[in-house]
């Protein structure tokens, strides 16, 4: 599945651009049910419109790698973990409150 | 409390498998353990034990049983964990490497987790089921599961995704304990026990007169009978003991086998040769009249045949024991070297009655010795109501008779008291009862010992007096003369009367035995005198005989030389002489 998200992040702006990104999310789900495909859709439109090229999105599919969800203390799926900028924030559901996720990860509107 | 103890289970078919605990007690009250395959909660208050039965149901799984676990904590970390694993000796570092535990910390903090939408638990779902698989485990402790309702604010959820997980486990096939704690209205603060309807299991840690108990019940098992009591339980460095203590009832054996009291002369008083084998014997007395130091003979004879004895000091510590003892000739360091002899000391209100009958049952199991000796059992009351001292002491005795240890108990009877009356309570549960006793004559105190009962035996009804000096213990014959019964002192000044009595009586007869001599030996003089006299007189008239005829001859010569010279006829020879001629002999 992890394969599956791939392809679909480098059309995204923020993949395209430098290796070293200001903001590193990682975003662990369970299988490819409903809630993962509209926790990163949601991601990633929030993303793009707040954080336009300065972020990575990670997709760790704990059923195949089960073993991770132990290092970022995974309980819940869908989880986001703000890696970057640190300190570390946690928002767990898929997404679907844009206020909250906005509030989550410490996003202040972007106006340039 | 009813009687149903150890393994209650009538003729129930195979249906419900068991997965032992390993737990010393544990098993026994549930009849084997905990369902297999299926969840059970154990719910209490903070500090009632309940994380340390999860750890050990794991640890004995994986050492004992073979079956790999998973313990995930919500709670400690891991370092935390092998501390506390540490500290029942355990090495939980090496189980973990060894594969046979693996271990999660599940770590929640709210003030990072924001929620947005909706989630399910299957994070955690996963890592549960990859640290299960990882090392094939068949149990599992989720410790406290509880702790999900503060991280997590949607409890419908939750509650869905719980229902969900004890579903999940069940179907995993995994033996899971899941503590959870104590709530005001219900068994768990958030309503566990709604998921986990196997078996429950309550713990709890009361306070009565600043004395903690902690107790355990099996509220629920289903499909299976179980102990339905409380059941006091220890946590110690060997982990937890819950002993199933209630009566055992009265099936013990009857040995015929004797052992000695060490006192040779008590040994004589009960039939000549001491106690019977696995009986109790009660020695009650006022203070200071001797109890502890017939206890350390008693106990000091046992090691002498090379018997284990445990001593469970309720008064004084081993080392005043051991100095005080040495004072009666009694060498109990010695043995406690050797290792036949271990003391037991606590102050009674340590903790409560029912803690220390698990104490001392469980020293019992480990050392193992064929005598106990209690001192004294009176603090023990004090702890305790009447009833509840009788409770415990009934099961304690009951416990020791079935497994043979011969029991004595010294008993603190008040001196105002009859010593009687003062130990009525369990005077019908030993077997054999010494009372010590102050017998106060003449401005001294002397102690005195008797026999009130002895089961089985003919015992002596004689009042002793009870001697302790440097050389031991020894029971003297009391002093019956007119004035009564005297000891002590007044004894010794008995004695000495009756001494001067007998040498002044001795010294009489021998007078009399001299003046009979005397008097012999003057009949005999006199008699020996007499006969000389008369010996005298016979040889006087031997000797006038003999005078007399020669005296005869002689003149019958002269008379035949006159007779020759007148020219008489002859034979003037053959006449006699006449009897006056005799006199001239004298």
């Amino acid at each position: 599945m992890t394969a599956n998200r791939k392809p679909r992040r480098p059309p995204a702006p923020a993949a395209v651009e430098s290796p070293a990104k200001k903001w590193l999310l990682k975003l662990y789900v369970a299988g490819l049910g409903i809630k993962s495909t509209t926790a990163f859709a949601n991601l990633k439109k929030i993303c793009e419109e707040h954080l336009a090229g300065e972020y990575e999105i990670e997709v760790i599919d704990l059923v195949e790698r089960p073993a991770l969800a132990r290092g970022d203390q995974i309980l819940a799926v869908p989880t986001l973990v703000r890696k970057l900028p640190a300190p570390i924030r946690k928002i767990i559901g898929d997404l679907s409150n844009t206020e909250r996720v906005l509030v989550g990860l410490d996003i202040k509107p972007v106006v340039p | 409390m009813t009687k149903n103890r150890s393994k209650p289970r009538p003729a129930v078919p195979a249906a419900l498998d068991k997965c032992p605990t390993g737990i010393r007690g544990l098993d026994e009250i549930t009849g084997g353990g905990l369902p297999r395959g299926r969840p059970s909660l154990i719910c209490g208050n903070a500090g009632c034990g309940k994380t340390i039965i999860g750890m050990e149901f794991l640890v004995h799984g994986a050492l004992d049983y073979g079956e790999p676990g998973v313990f995930l904590s919500f709670e400690e970390g891991i370092g935390e964990l092998e501390k506390n694993f540490a500290s029942l000796g355990f090495d939980l570092r090496g189980l973990v490497a060894g594969r046979k535990i693996a271990v999660d910390h599940v770590y929640i903090e709210r003030s990072e987790i924001e929620e947005t939408g909706e989630y399910d638990l299957d994070g955690l779902f996963i890592r549960l089921g990859y640290a299960i698989d990882s090392i094939g485990a068949k149990r599992v402790v989720l410790d406290t599961i509880e702790a999900l309702f503060s991280g997590f604010t949607n409890t419908a959820i939750l509650r869905a995704e719980l229902r969900r997980l004890f579903r999940w486990l069940k179907d995993k096939g995994v033996t899971a304990v899941i503590t959870g704690e104590r709530g005001d209205q219900m068994l768990t603060r958030h309503g566990l026990e709604e998921y986990v309807a196997d078996c429950v299991i309550l713990l709890d840690l009361r306070v009565q007169e600043q004395i903690a108990t902690r107790r355990l019940r099996v509220i629920k098992y289903r499909g299976t009978t179980h102990g339905a009591d409380e059941y006091p339980f220890l946590i110690d460095e060997r982990g937890i003991s819950i002993l199933p203590i209630t009566s055992l009832g009265l099936n013990h054996e009857a040995s015929t086998l004797r052992v000695s009291t060490g006192v040779a002369r008590l040994d004589t008083m009960l039939g000549g040769s001491g106690l019977y084998r696995g009986s109790a014997v009660l020695v009650s007395g006022t203070a200071g009249s001797g109890k502890s130091s017939l206890a350390a003979k008693f106990v000091e004879a046992a090691c002498q045949r090379g018997e284990r004895c445990l001593y469970f000091a309720f008064e004084e510590s081993p080392r005043q024991i051991i100095r005080n003892m040495a004072s009666i000739g009694c060498n109990l360091e010695t043995w406690q070297r050797k290792g036949l002899l271990r003391f037991h000391a606590s102050r009674p209100s340590l903790y409560g009655l029912e803690m220390h009958l698990v104490t001392m049952h469980k020293l019992i199991v480990q050392f193992d010795p064929q005598i106990v000796a209690i001192d004294p059992i009176s603090n023990l009351t004090a702890v305790g109501s009447g009833y509840e001292a009788k409770s415990m002491l009934t099961r304690l005795i009951d416990f020791l008779k079935t497994r043979q240890i011969t029991t004595l108990m010294t008993d603190l009877t008040r001196a105002t008291t009859s010593v009687e009356t003062s130990s009525e309570e369990i005077s019908s549960l030993v077997d054999t009862w010494l009372c010590l006793r102050d017998m106060e004559h003449q401005g001294e105190r002397n102690r005195g010992l008797h026999i009130l009962k002895s089961r089985g035996m003919p015992h002596s009804n004689q009042v002793r007096e009870f001697l302790m000096s440097e050389r031991g213990i020894d029971l003297v014959d009391v002093y019956l003369g007119s004035g009564g019964m005297v000891t002590g002192t007044a004894r010794l000044a008995q004695e000495a009367l009756d001494r001067a009595h007998a040498l002044e009586n001795e010294q009489a007869l021998a007078q009399k035995r001299r003046q009979y001599e005397r008097k012999r030996a003057l009949l005999e003089a006199n008699i020996a005198a007499m006969r000389r006299e008369f010996e005298a007189d016979t040889e006087d008239l031997e000797q006038a005989m003999a005078d007399s005829s020669l005296r005869l001859d002689t003149l019958a010569a002269e008379r035949g030389a006159i007779a020759r010279s007148r020219k008489a006829d002859l034979p003037a020879a053959v006449r006699k002489p006449g009897r006056a001629s005799t006199k001239s002999a004298g």
